[in-house]
């Protein structure tokens, strides 16, 4: 980790960070995207992207960086059940950001059992879907290092980040009713702190620093794999989302499906596209001009008035009927 | 007492003179009230989140959080209260033979030229097309509204079957508030028509020149059964 | 450990044997993962289970419980076969060219000398032919057929890869690939380093799989070098300092022994310790012993301890037996000879076989003080928790309590990690509530006892009246009090014995290290191998420079290692006979003409010329044993042994049961089963989420892995009928538990011979106190029987039947 005051962003957290105190870092002039935001400000300065590498050929899914992740930000998981799998809690939740998911496959080129175990969190896309789908206005932001984050202050719950991410990631607190994930640990970054699940991971199975620092990181660990027999070793960076700042290095790159259903190929789902698109827009329009075009028709016609002869004809209609008392009135 | 074809209980000659036709009783209108107020609550509450451009309308609310709240029960509200509507209205709103003229003359009905169309009963294929199609996409809405209703059924349906659902939502939502522009204007274009909803009563003249046919029921019952 | 954590980054060849690393070590797994990114190390996972730690291992293979010393000899007559031996280390640092007695044999399954009635050997043919000169004889040809080597390839070539597939249930092409993998690092410049905690230690053999792969290590000339070793893994954070000051009912601080009834004196005690060199002109430094036992009982009595009479010897107690291990204990308790128990830091009810026995001998004391910072089950024993802990209260008479301490993070001190490190550490938090630390608590009940002694007299109050207590606060010594009268200082000025003009420290001092321990009464020291942690320089043990020159993982500035700050054990063996490096790019020490020269501190004396002193100077040979002589109670090798239940017959000799000289009490034979009742293998071991019975009071862990469950294979889940997540019952002859069903293919059946072998791991970690939810961990089936040689009782392989029920536990 860097204390140099002059770069703007972390080289590596796995180095010991600074023990001095350090202004934050990581401000309002730093978003270059907020949901629900159209107009926002330009940036006031560009910082050098970040990411986290989660390298899963080194993970021992000892879980330190799930507990880490809950220290840190101080969450409550709630004790659940044993379900038939290390897999615990047995999904992420509004209170465990980040989540061990094991994978047993048995590799049939090999013949050898192996055990997939994949550090799964927000992945801190580019484009991220969540972003596009929020409706509340700086609910969810996006810094120029790359942190998506979630403003608990202006999210309103509605869960639409939901179905905008494409790996299934925030959930809504049933009880705060805020939408909750992975923050990338911005407000440690933006002290100079590297990530709570880096700082706690044993095997530097995670690391985190620029991203440019991390991609000759992770493709010195490929090379590595390949030269254990791993051909398919490579990095997962997903380009269908931008590219992300959390990324994998995995033994079968090939088949990330393998890790836990990664998604092969994630990108922000059409439905979603058109969604927060065209139905926008050509509804707004529609709605528009309808109301913009009765309220001046309104004004210009005259209506559809009742003639007095419209009165005579309903009065001669309805004579017969009069009691006889009235129809001499 | 004769069968009534074109009117429904209630309907009644009013007064003679002049002529003043009751068209709904209290509780339709109060009915009608509750309806129409619900759905301009979730319009404007839905619409604040449609867009961010309209993200201000959270205020009448009390902020984004209330209004998320708030917006999935108007729409349970709005479901049994047009649910109870419905329940007084769809028979007088199936179509007729006389309704296929009526959309064929569409043109005279813009231009106000009623002598050209048919004679009606109490409703015209207009009113019958808002009628079926609030009660088709207000379905659409509840159905949709509860699958991302997340405060209370957060896991109802599967994240790709709760990305169309929101689509559809925000289409429906689209559609029933152009059908929603459509009735507010045509009942304030057909001048006359507002007071059957505010004080339940029509004018004689009205009556004859939107809905004849429901006026000579209703005249043809007076008959038929002095009051005495 | 030899050698040290950080040392594990040097090897080119990790091997996860009888233990689980990344499990159970997972900061200590870092270094593993560092030789593999750094050097391209490969990483061997050899465990009944496909673990966490074989999740980032190269090459895995599965291994029946209790079967590791056939794998083991079988991988050693490899190495033989296949000329995979460091010869030159083997001739000149191992007693393979030491000549045996004739009358040292094998057969079916024991050595010579067995005795079934006493359950134990005459080890008298143990042993080396001694000339008479005094000094033991060699054949450095090695072509004597009596000599070790010859013994051990005659020992180890029974061990064939069709043994290992029959007897271990490993595929026999899995085994060879892994004899390939280690056959690489008998290369002078390839180690191997071996890694093991409780898969080997917790059978009744234990003590002889680490044997075995000792001998293996020794074999391949990787002990004493960088990146190899037989690295334990210890286990609780300080369980190694516990060690080191005398864990064991047998021993005392600084691996003194415990005099037994025949000690009946001083003298007859130091008869036995005197170590003669076994060859010319070794050093044999157990010579020293009597430096430090007076400057130990001049720790313990001070100014009462004096030549006259023998140092306060008599005040120390004597064994009537081998060892007042924690079994014997609770067998005692049970047959009602134990009045009143301390459970200091300690979860017996949870954490010692056969839970029924416990739970029964508990309820037989009069009073049991609990000293603990947590609300543990053995201190609610009495405590009816439905199914989970189903006592009927009204019928236990014994009288507990609970005094709460602090636990680690609250109070000052060291502890010791399973590299001899011993590492300061500052309290980082005050203690809750009425919670006193343990030295404290101690002092104020020793102070009592004193007084009583004094008010009332007794029948031996010399050892507790004269006891030294000159602490600043008698009611609670403090930690730098306590941490410098370990190290020891002199009490009379203290001269070079070479050079008696100079002075090494004046009366007062702390001693620098422990060659000025002295057996003439001026110094004390209270652990001697701590001697040098806090001396005139400072707290030792409270350094943090981590310069590490050239990158040799060394550390020297970094806390003190004990002994001596010697980070790797027998380093003079890293060195040829000329004292050059077996592998310059592994250079520890090297002999520069006149002294030894290098990174680490030389474990030999740093002028001792390298053609004359033999490396593994604490043996009187000089030299390390492949063969134990009469040291080990079950045999100077290793020899196949089954666990007590097993479902296979000892293929040696099929009328052996476990340890043929494991002590076992007589009501526990009879609660040993067979496999036709209980046909499936069990093993136990913790997980990576808890700390034993700790963490479940923790809400986070508990959330991480919140409640008990059994792992098993798809295809004995299938065979039964079990479903993931399912409720099984697993029982035992001595227990049942309900648990969670964890069907998975990391477990796999075994094909012995003709016969599959299915294996059921039990978690250890719940209990019926805390946050997480109640279950039982294993220790309600397991059987009461330990290791031969230091009791560890057999955890790992015992014999369990499982069925699939219905439903919820309830509590
Ligand atoms: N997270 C965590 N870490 C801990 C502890 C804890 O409670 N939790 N406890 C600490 C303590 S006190 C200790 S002693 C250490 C223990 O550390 P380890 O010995 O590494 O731990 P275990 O899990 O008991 O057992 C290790 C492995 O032995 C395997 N095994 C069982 N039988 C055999 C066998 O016959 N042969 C072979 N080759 N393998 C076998 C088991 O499948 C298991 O994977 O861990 C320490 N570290
Ligand atoms: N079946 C089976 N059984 C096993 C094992 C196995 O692998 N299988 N492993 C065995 C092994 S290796 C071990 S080490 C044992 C562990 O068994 P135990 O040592 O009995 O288990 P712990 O839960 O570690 O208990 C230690 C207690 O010390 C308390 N403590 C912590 N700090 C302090 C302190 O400063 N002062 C005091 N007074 N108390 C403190 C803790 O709260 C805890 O209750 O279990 C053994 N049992
Ligand atoms: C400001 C808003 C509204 C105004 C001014 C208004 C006005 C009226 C008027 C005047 C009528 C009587 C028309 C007639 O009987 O010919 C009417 C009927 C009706 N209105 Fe509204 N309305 C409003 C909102 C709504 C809303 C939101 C709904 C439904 C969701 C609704 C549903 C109906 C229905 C079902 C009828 C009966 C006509 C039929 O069945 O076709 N109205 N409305
Ligand atoms: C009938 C039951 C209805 C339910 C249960 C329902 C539920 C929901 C829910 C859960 C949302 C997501 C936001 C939130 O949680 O507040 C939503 C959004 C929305 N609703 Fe409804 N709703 C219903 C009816 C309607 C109606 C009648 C309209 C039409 C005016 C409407 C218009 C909208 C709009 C425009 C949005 C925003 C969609 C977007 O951002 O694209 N809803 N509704
Ligand atoms: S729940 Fe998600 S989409 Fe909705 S406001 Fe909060 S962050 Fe935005
Ligand atoms: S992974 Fe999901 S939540 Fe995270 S940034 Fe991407 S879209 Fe948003
Ligand atoms: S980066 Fe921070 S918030 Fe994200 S998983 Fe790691 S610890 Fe949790
Ligand atoms: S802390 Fe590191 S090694 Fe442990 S589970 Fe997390 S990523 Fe894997
Ligand atoms: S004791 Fe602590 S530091 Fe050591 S391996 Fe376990 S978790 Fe890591
Ligand atoms: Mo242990």
């Amino acid at each position: 980790m860097t204390t140099d005051p002059n770069l703007d962003s972390p080289r590596t957290a796995v180095s010991n960070p600074p023990i001095q105190p350090m202004p934050v870092n990581l401000g309002p002039g730093d978003v270059v995207r907020a949901s629900a935001m159209p107009d926002l400000p330009a940036p006031t300065r560009e910082l050098t992207p970040v990411a986290k590498l989660i390298d899963v050929s080194k993970c021992i899914g000892c879980k330190a960086c799930q507990s880490a992740c809950a220290e840190w930000n101080d969450t409550h998981p709630e004790i659940g059940f044993n379900t038939g799998s290390y897999q615990n809690p047995a999904d992420l939740s509004d209170q465990m950001f980040t989540l061990m998911r094991f994978n047993e496959y048995e590799n049939p080129e090999t013949g050898d059992f192996e055990w997939l175990i994949r550090k799964d969190g927000c992945m801190h896309c580019e484009d991220p879907g969540c972003l596009k789908a929020c409706p509340a206005p700086g609910a969810i932001v996006q810094y120029s290092n790359g942190i998506v984050d979630f403003i608990s202050d202006n999210c309103i719950g509605c869960g639409y980040c939901v179905t905008g991410c494409p790996f299934d990631i925030p959930r809504i607190s049933p009880t705060q009713h805020v939408s909750k994930k992975c923050t990338l640990c911005s407000d440690r970054v933006a002290v100079g702190q590297g990530p709570a699940c880096a700082k706690a991971c044993p095997t530097q199975a995670i690391v985190f620093g620029t991203k440019e620092d991390m991609v000759t990181h992770a493709n010195a660990r490929v090379e590595d794999l390949k030269s254990r027999g791993y051909d398919k070793a490579g990095i997962y960076d997903p380009q269908g989302v931008g590219g992300t700042h959390v990324f994998y290095v995995l033994q079968h790159a090939d088949k990330p499906q393998l890790y836990s259903n990664l998604p092969a190929d994630p990108k922000i789902s059409g439905v979603v596209e058109s969604w927060k698109g065209v139905t926008k827009t050509v509804g707004l329009a529609a709605i528009g001009l309808a109301a913009v075009g009765s309220v001046l028709h309104g004004l210009l016609s005259r209506g559809n008035r009742v003639t007095a002869e419209d009165d005579r004809e309903a009065k001669e209609l309805v004579e017969p009927s009069l009691p006889a008392q009235d129809k001499e009135a | 007492m004769s069968k009534r074809y074109y009117s429904q209980p209630g309907d009644r000659i009013k007064e003679f003179n002049p002529v003043v036709v009751s068209r709904y009783r209290g509780f339709t209108r109060a009915n009608h009230w509750l309806t129409a107020f619900s759905l301009i609550a979730l319009l404007l509450s839905g619409m604040a989140l449609f867009s961010p451009y309209l993200y201000f309308l959270t205020g009448l609310f009390g902020g984004g959080q209330t209004t998320r709240w708030l917006h999935p029960f108007l729409g349970v509200l709005l479901f049994f209260s047009f649910l109870v509507l419905f329940l007084q209205l769809w028979r007088l709103n199936l179509p007729k033979p006389e309704d296929v003229t009526w959309v064929e003359k569409i043109g005279d009905v813009v231009k106000g030229d009623e002598e050209k169309l048919p004679e009606l009963g109490k409703y015209n294929a207009g009113q019958k097309f808002v009628f079926w199609a609030m009660s088709g996409l207000i379905v659409a809405l509840v159905v949709s509204g509860v699958m991302i209703w997340q405060q209370y059924f957060p896991d109802l349906v599967s994240i790709p079957a709760r990305r169309w659902a929101v689509l559809a939502h925000s289409l429906a939502a689209v559609a029933i508030i152009l059908v929603f522009i459509l009735h507010v204007y045509a009942a304030i274009w057909t001048r006359g028509t507002i007071s059957a909803m505010t004080r339940g009563t029509v004018t004689g003249g009205w009556a004859w020149r939107h809905h004849r046919k429901w006026l000579r029921e209703l005249a043809g019952r007076e008959r038929r059964d002095p009051a005495e | 450990m030899t050698n040290s954590w950080t040392d594990i980054r040097n090897t080119d060849l990790v091997i996860v044997m009888g233990g689980n690393a990344a499990e159970a070590h997972p900061c200590g797994f870092k270094w593993v993962t560092e030789a593999k990114a750094h050097r391209g190390a490969k990483l061997i996972v050899v465990d009944p289970r496909f673990t966490r730690t074989a999740a980032v291992s190269d090459y895995y293979a599965h291994i029946r419980p209790g079967s590791d010393i056939v794998f083991l000899m079988a991988t050693i007559n490899w190495m033989i076969q296949n000329d995979k031996v460091q010869w030159e280390y083997v001739k000149n640092f191992t007693n393979a060219a030491f000549i045996v007695k004739d009358e040292f044999g094998w057969s079916e399954g024991l050595f010579s000398g067995y005795d079934a009635e006493k359950r134990d050997y005459d080890k008298s043919s143990w042993e080396y032919v001694v000339g008479e000169d005094g000094f033991a004889q060699v054949d450095m040809t090695l072509s004597h057929p009596r000599c070790v080597w010859n013994l051990l390839k005659e020992h180890v070539s029974r061990y064939t890869p069709e043994l290992v597939e029959q007897v271990c249930g490993t595929p026999r092409d899995r085994f060879l690939h892994i004899a390939g993998m280690i056959g690489e690092c008998s290369a002078p410049d390839k180690t191997m380093t071996s890694m093991y905690a409780l898969g080997w230690t917790q059978h009744s053999k234990g003590s002889q799989n680490i044997r075995g792969m000792a001998m293996l290590q020794l074999i391949l000339g990787n002990i004493g070098v960088r990146g190899g070793g037989m690295n334990a893994l210890r286990g609780h954070s300080n369980i190694q300092g516990l060690t080191d000051v005398g864990l064991m009912s047998n021993l005392i601080p600084g691996y003194l022994n415990m005099p037994t009834e025949k000690d009946s004196d001083w003298a007859t005690y130091m008869s036995k310790k005197g170590f003669k060199p076994l060859r010319p002109g070794q050093t044999s430094y157990w010579q020293n012993y009597q430096k430090f036992m007076v400057s130990f009982l001049k720790a313990m009595w001070g100014d009462a301890a004096t030549a006259g009479n023998d140092w306060a010897f008599d005040y120390l107690p004597k064994l009537d037996v081998a060892n007042y291990d924690i079994l014997r204990m609770f067998e005692m308790m049970d047959k009602g000879q134990v009045n009143l128990y301390f459970c200091q830091g300690f979860n017996p009810l949870l954490s010692f076989p056969n839970r029924g026995k416990l739970t029964s001998a508990l309820s037989k004391l009069k009073l049991l003080v609990v000293m603990d910072p947590l609300e543990t089950e053995t201190a609610h024993f009495w405590e009816n928790h439905g199914e989970h802990n189903d006592v009927d209260t009204a019928s236990i008479q014994t009288e507990v309590i609970e005094l709460p301490t602090t636990s680690f993070a609250e109070d000052d001190g060291s502890l010791v990690n399973s590299g001899r490190w011993m590492q300061w550490h500052w309290a980082a938090g005050t203690p809750p509530g009425q919670a006193q630390r343990d030295t404290w608590i101690m002092s104020g009940i020793f102070n009592r006892v004193k007084k009583l002694y004094q008010d009332e007299g007794g029948p031996f109050p010399d050892a507790i009246l004269n006891l030294t207590w000159n602490y600043a606060d008698p009611h609670e010594p403090s930690a730098e009090e306590l941490a410098k009268e370990l190290n020891g200082r002199a009490l009379e000025d203290v001269y070079d014995l070479k050079d008696p003009t100079k002075l090494l420290a004046a009366k007062g001092k702390q001693v620098a290290n422990f060659s000025q321990l002295r057996d003439d009464g001026s110094t004390m020291a209270g652990c001697w191998i701590f001697s040098g942690s806090w001396n005139e320089d400072g707290n030792m043990m409270a350094r943090r420079d981590n310069a590490d020159p050239d990158e040799t993982g060394a550390y020297l500035g970094w806390t003190y290692a004990w002994p001596m700050n010697r980070r790797i054990l027998y380093n003079r063996a890293s060195a040829d006979m000329q004292g050059k490096p077996w592998d310059p790019t592994r250079k520890l020490i090297e002999w520069n003409g006149e002294k030894w020269t290098g990174y680490d501190v030389p474990d030999i004396s740093p002028t001792a010329k390298p053609e004359e002193v033999g490396p593994f100077i604490m043996n009187p040979e000089g030299t390390s044993r492949l063969f134990t002589r009469g040291m080990m109670r079950d045999g100077p090798f290793p020899t196949h042994m089954e666990p007590f239940e097993s479902p296979i017959a000892n293929v040696f000799n099929p009328e052996l049961r476990g340890n043929p000289v494991a002590r076992v009490f007589a009501d526990d034979l009879a609660q040993f089963a067979t496999s036709d009742e209980f046909p499936f293998v069990a093993t136990s071991y913790r997980l990576t989420e808890h700390f034993h019975y700790w963490t479940k009071h923790n809400r986070i862990n508990s959330a991480l892995q919140p409640e008990f469950f059994v792992e098993l294979s798809a295809e004995l889940a299938a065979e039964k009928g079990i479903e993931k997540g399912g409720w099984v019952r697993v029982w035992s002859k001595r227990g049942s538990v309900k648990a969670k069903a964890l069907v998975t293919g990391r477990i796999k059946p075994m094909q012995c011979g003709d016969k599959t072998v299915h294996c059921i791991g039990i978690p250890l970690h719940w209990g019926f106190m805390g946050a997480a939810r109640k279950g039982w961990g294993p220790n309600s089936l397991t059987p009461f029987v330990g290791d031969a040689n230091v009791e560890t009782p057999e955890f790992k392989a015992f014999l369990v039947n499982i069925e699939p029920i219905k439903g919820e536990a309830v509590s």
